[in-house]
């Protein structure tokens, strides 16, 4: 039978599709980056902690208000991005005409205090967040056993990066966005808020890391450190997409999760390190990442 | 009258030094990890639980004034071996508590040795602190990696899960508790399928759970911590692997680690502590009071420091000293009786023997509480849980 490298063929499908599994957050939340650097020039670095905020808020819905994963589906996005829409209006709007890094190093702060405190109230441990019963158990897929609720967040992933995407690049709205970072000054004089539009979009890209906080609560342990081991990776992700790309970010996030996957079966030892790996050498070749474009 | 006042003046102005001149002044030192993995296994809890130990020992009617510090040492050897030197050196420490993570144990162990103060070690769980790298002021209280692969690793194969499967997480940590539960199952006579290395630390489990799956094994042994554990553990559930007849063994997880988990997801497992909470009368007293103080019920790490801390406090007073070889030999040479950990003594090479207990996690219909996790499977003995101390490698302790 074939046999890739020793590796049997069942192993290899099933490593794939956990691959694409973990490209799908990958995405969300690179996309989410993409989405802020690409309009706002802002470089994100508080994306992790809004994204452990998106789990830690769909578990005290739970526990505290009895919410469902459903709803928490819903309202968490809301929240989290209401959050993110509070620190552009206090903080971060007064800084656009500054260089990127006073962006940074707020953004990096907030991470930090966001942390602090849940660790400091919820400990370090992580909680438990059960599987909706809906998408609990799972498909045998022959190479496979396929989790129903890994199979969901593939969808509904998918779903969210490319609606993302048609909005941004093929929409009446998404076309004032992209005028409104080109030139705000003349896209104002259309009548259309600008200051408005980019807060919004900030809040948008925040509520996606929400998003892909509530996708991970039931899978990853929701704990306070969960988006800083995660964040390194998805900026290694954007870089090699092309800063501000959305496509580049979607596409390389689904692919760097597929290769990191088979990374895993030929060589564990060095799944950690193939991202970072495969990013030098893009850097060396293409530095504006392979979907950016050079300006 | 007006040299009285004076006098008093005088007596006033030195403060409280002149007035306990006579009383013995001991100040610990709590060294661990405040903000990082191990955290809620060691940290603030650990201080709680020394200061519990100086209030119950009664230092204040023993003449003895007794401070407790703190300070985070990140798990970085560097960071730990700087805060206990200034310690040692300025701070007066007389004795340091808890320090979690091998590397930092180690390198205190060897300041503390040079400086003839004593440590007191709850938190870490490397052998070597007591085997290739002892010191005679090293005290290895709670548990080591043998200790663990013994209980888990002899009981499952005990029970007839022959075929193991580990997944590792790839540090000295990792390594070392796997080779440890390797050794264990071939005396048990059973065998090693195969094993596979994750990154440290890992977030997702799920492509080396499906090659765990496809080895064929009876169980996975998970030689890992924290965090990791925690995600593998959920991640086995999801892939449906224990429902499929494949067993896990945790071969180092905290009762923070399964409160983390929840009995729904963690039910079934099999794991080794030397403590607790509900263990009996005693242990439950204890732990409630520490419970109204901290918000949360102990670790066997915290329970480690609050023994290890009367012991050390009953070596003191009994020699009038504060020396680090001189109290370690009066612990070594008396037996203790622990409210915590029951009867037990100090090995002279300072592995500290007590019993250790297999636990299995409740299922969700047994579980009473959100804290009330185990049931007793078996205990070991403590001259059976530990390596022996005859040709460790500890070359003070096996001379003469």
């Amino acid at each position: 039978m074939f046999e890739l490298l020793g590796i049997p063929p069942q192993v290899l499908m099933g490593q794939l599709l956990l691959g694409l599994i973990n490209g799908s957050f990958y995405a969300v939340l690179s996309l989410g980056l993409a989405v802020i650097f690409g309009l706002l020039n802002i470089i994100n670095f508080s994306h992790g902690a809004q994204y452990m905020l998106g789990a830690f808020v769909s578990w005290m819905l739970l526990e505290y208000l009895g919410i469902n994963y459903w709803w928490a589906l819903l309202l968490v996005p809301l929240i989290v991005g209401a959050s993110g829409i509070i620190l552009e209006k206090l903080a971060l709007r007064r800084l656009y005409h500054l260089d990127h890094l006073y962006g940074l190093l707020l953004t990096f702060g907030v991470a930090l205090i966001i942390q602090g405190l849940f660790r400091n109230y919820y400990g370090i441990s992580g909680l438990p967040y059960q599987i909706p019963s809906q998408l609990s158990g799972g498909q045998n897929l022959g190479f496979m056993f396929l989790p129903n609720y890994r199979g969901w967040v593939v969808v509904a992933s998918v779903i969210v990066c490319f609606g993302t995407w048609f909005v941004i690049e093929k929409t009446r709205l998404g076309a004032y966005l992209r005028a409104a970072t080109e030139n705000p000054t003349l896209v104002g004089a259309f009548g259309i808020n600008v200051p408005l539009m980019i807060m919004l979009t900030y809040g948008f890209g925040v509520a996606l890391a929400g998003f892909a906080g509530v996708l991970a609560a039931p899978i990853y342990s929701v704990n306070p450190n969960m988006g800083a081991d995660l964040i390194i990776v998805v900026f290694a992700v954007v870089v090699i997409g092309g800063m501000g790309s959305i496509m580049g970010a979607i596409v390389t996030g689904f692919g760097l999760g597929v290769i990191e996957g088979l990374t895993k079966v030929f060589y564990p030892a060095g799944s950690a390190v193939v991202i970072f790996v495969i990013m030098a050498i893009v850097l060396m070749i293409k530095p504006e990442g392979l979907f950016g474009r050079n300006n | 009258m007006k040299k009285t006042i004076l006098g008093a003046l005088t007596l006033a102005s030195f403060g409280l030094p002149a007035m306990a001149q006579d009383a013995m002044e001991v100040t610990l030192g709590v060294l661990n990890d405040r903000s990082g993995v191990y955290a809620d296994l060691s940290g603030e809890g650990s201080v709680v639980a020394a200061r519990m130990a100086v209030a119950d020992f009664g230092a204040a009617d023993k003449n003895m004034t007794v401070e407790v510090i703190s300070a985070d040492h990140q798990n970085k050897p560097d960071i730990a071996s700087n805060i206990a030197r200034q310690w040692y050196d300025q701070d007066g420490v007389d004795a340091i508590l808890d320090v979690p993570t091998s590397s930092t144990a180690l390198a205190v162990a060897d300041i503390t040795a040079k400086a003839n103060k004593l440590l007191i070690d709850s938190g870490a769980g490397s052998t070597s602190l007591t085997t290739d790298q002892c010191q005679p002021t090293t005290i290895h209280w709670t548990y080591d990696t043998a200790a663990l692969a013994k209980g888990t690793g002899g009981a499952v194969t005990a029970r007839g899960d022959k075929k193991w499967f580990f997944l590792t997480a790839d540090y000295a940590f990792g390594h070392s508790l796997e080779g440890e539960t390797m050794k264990i199952v071939g005396e048990s006579g059973g065998e090693v399928v195969g094993s596979v290395r994750h990154p440290f630390p890992a977030t997702d489990f799920s492509s080396f759970l499906l090659q765990a799956q496809a080895s064929g094994a009876d169980v996975i042994g998970l030689a890992n911590a924290g965090g990791d554990t925690v995600n593998a553990i959920k991640q086995a559930s999801e892939f449906g692997i224990t429902q499929s007849g494949q067993s896990l063994a945790a071969l180092l997880m905290f009762i923070t680690d399964v409160h983390a988990l929840g009995a729904e997801t963690a039910q079934g497992l099999v794991l080794t502590e030397a403590f607790y909470w509900d263990h009996d009368d005693k242990t439950r007293e204890w732990s409630a009071r520490f419970e109204e103080e901290f918000g949360s019920k102990p670790t066997m790490v915290h329970a480690g420091v609050y023994s290890g801390t009367m012991h050390y406090l009953a070596g003191v007073e009994a020699t009038g000293s504060t020396d680090g070889d001189v109290v370690a030999e009066w612990m070594k040479a008396n037996e203790f009786d622990d409210p915590l950990f029951g009867k037990g003594y100090v090995r002279k090479d300072g592995r500290v023997i007590h019993d250790m207990h297999l636990y299995e996690v409740k299922t969700p219909e047994e579980s009473t509480g959100e804290w009330d996790l185990y049931k007793l499977v078996s205990t070991i003995p403590g001259e059976e849980a530990f390596l022996p101390m005859e040709g460790s490698g500890c070359a003070f302790a096996n001379e003469g």
